[in-house]
């Protein structure tokens, strides 16, 4: 939003002009930014006032990350169908009044109610009927009802090089990691800002330049626990605390890191850094052409500071109130080595496994065994985010570090962290039972 | 300092140890940090000058600021260490629905001093 004379040495292609734009009625910020006539036509509000309304919001955004233009992109997901107030109900109102449509295939995020098990809503009336008023308003919009926080699980996720615009801080990490599809931290509004115009802004992980290794974690620790699913938790709390928002390149690793590592690592380190990107070398698909650039730090990771990550996530109560697995969603895979471990077994104390109806509908036979079990399966939303777990005596065990790391204070729980096999173990049990690293 | 949402606001400037997510780690309806691992849980930012070294976590972060504006348990205004367009984003949404300020600017700590903390000032 900046005046057009005071930067006279900027070229601007002939197609671009350069005009002042008003968001809420004040100027916003203080760069310029060339635009496309096709921005100048959604400003001018030749695709509606959605659109028009989506896109100021969009320069604004881009103004402020530095970008001299927007890109196209050509998929989003949206996290701003999650509840959290009176305050994203009314912007998503505005838009969809305004006649806001999405242009470009979009999925949505996690929401607060689970529409195939609403029974499950323990909160109050006002927020379940807000909450799906939200929910509505982004399916007017055009999104698809997919409500899943792993949107990288569906049969047409983004490949790689697509440009997109995500929401969800562990989709972003793993669209940009493991797809290398390129997407910024798309936060609530912009999202679907971004959607509704189909631009976004052309800077940091939507170019090369943004998406190389500033820094380097180097992990030296036994082999065998890279055979461990908490290694990758407690090296994604690592990374998070390390990198903060850099792109960093992890060493040590090798093929065991499959994608449901990978989602937990990136889950685990978008929660307690905001890390957007990081590369495996020799693993994720851009490791070996973009990881390359000068790392101005390395740190070694070694089994005390993994270890020392994992118990700040986990309590030392022996106590089990309730088990909950599958943050972020489970996958196809996860439910079917659930399956296997609980074949047979009876759980005596309430145990969530939280997916997306879009995974539930692959494998119809595991979750048969997890229901016979005394499992509970949440989809469209997740425990951690909305009041399903009722009041519980006792730590709520999870897999998660991202459940681990928000439970507390979303949830006032205490929270016992073990491995998948010691969650189901533990629920037979009736008390925290941990192995392996933990142990 | 760098205006990433103009505007004028002055507070008691409130120094955070570490990045903050709002989403999980800011409760709208009290004003004060939740996240019990934060060095500043517990303490109200409502209505204060907030420097945050860096975002973090959440990309919900720009729905509880907005709610949080809208309430008016937001901090009168944000100075960032490294931008953040996940906070800017929440600020210009909150001032479009209810014509509210929550200015940010990127700035280094030292230009802030100390006390009462004034934003926008010419």
């Amino acid at each position: 939003m900046g005046a057009t004379v005071d930067r006279p040495h900027r070229s601007r292609a002939a197609t671009s002009e350069v005009r002042l734009v008003h968001v809420g009625g004040h100027r916003s910020s203080v760069r310029e930014m060339r635009q496309s006539a096709g921005d100048t036509a959604i400003l001018n509000g030749e695709l509606g006032e959605g659109a028009r309304l989506a896109l100021e919001l969009v320069v604004a955004a881009g103004e402020s990350m530095g970008a001299d233009e927007l890109l196209d992109i050509n998929g989003a997901h949206i996290d701003g169908c999650l509840y959290h107030g009176v305050a994203g109900l009314d912007f998503a109102r505005r838009l969809a009044d305004a006649g806001g449509v999405v242009v470009v295939p979009t999925t949505l995020n996690v929401a607060s109610i689970d529409l195939l098990h609403p029974n499950l809503y323990r909160g109050d009336a006002d927020t379940a009927r807000r909450a799906r008023q939200l929910m509505e308003a982004y399916v007017e919009m055009g999104c698809r009802p997919t409500w899943t926080c792993a949107p990288y699980q569906l049969a047409d996720r983004p490949a790689l090089g697509d440009q997109v615009a995500w929401g969800e801080s562990n989709a972003i990490v793993f669209a940009n990691s493991v797809l290398g599809a390129r997407t910024n931290r798309y936060g609530d509004f912009l999202d679907i800002c971004c959607a509704l115009t189909g631009r976004a802004p052309a800077v940091d992980l939507h170019t090369d330049d943004g998406r190389r290794a500033t820094m380097a974690l180097d992990v030296e620790v036994p082999d065998s626990w890279l055979d461990e699913d908490l290694f990758y938790v407690g090296l994604g709390i690592v990374l998070g605390r390390v990198a903060g928002t850099r792109v960093a390149t992890i060493t040590g690793l090798d093929s065991r890191a499959d994608e449901d590592r990978l989602k937990a690592l990136g889950a685990a380190a978008a929660s307690s850094g905001a890390v957007a990107m990081f590369h495996v070398e020799g693993i994720t698909p851009e490791s070996a052409t973009l990881a390359s650039a000068p790392i101005e730090r390395r740190t070694r990771v070694d089994t005390s500071s993994i270890a020392s990550a994992l118990r700040g996530l986990t309590g030392d109560t022996t106590e089990l109130g309730a088990v909950s697995v599958g943050t972020p969603h489970a996958s196809v895979a996860e439910l079917r080595t659930l399956a296997s471990l609980m074949d047979g077994m009876r759980s005596v104390v309430p145990f969530y496994v939280n997916t997306s109806r879009d995974v539930v509908a692959e494998v119809p036979s595991a979750i048969a065994v997890i229901e016979r079990f005394g499992g509970t399966v949440v989809t469209d939303t997740c425990t951690y985010i909305t009041p399903i777990i009722g009041e519980v005596t006792g730590a709520v065990m999870t897999n998660s570090g991202k459940w681990a790391y928000y439970a507390p204070g979303n949830l006032g729980v205490e929270v016992a962290l073990g491995s998948l096999p010691d969650c189901v173990e533990s629920a037979v049990a009736g008390k925290v039972v941990v192995s392996g690293l933990l142990s | 300092m760098r205006a990433l949402v103009a505007g004028r606001a002055s507070g008691d400037l409130v120094v955070l140890g570490e990045g903050l997510s709002l989403w999980g780690g800011y409760e709208p309806s009290t004003g004060r940090v939740v996240d019990r691992r934060h060095p500043q849980y517990g303490e109200s930012l409502a209505g204060k000058i907030v420097y945050m070294p860096h975002g973090r976590g959440s990309s919900s972060s720009s729905s509880v600021l907005a709610e949080a504006m809208r309430i008016g348990t937001a901090p009168a205004g944000l100075v960032l260490g490294e931008q953040d367009s996940i906070l800017v984003i929440g600020s210009l949404v909150g001032r479009l629905l209810y014509g509210i300020q929550c200015p940010i600017y990127v700035g280094d700590l030292t230009e802030l001093g100390e006390g009462v903390v004034r934003l926008g000032e010419p």
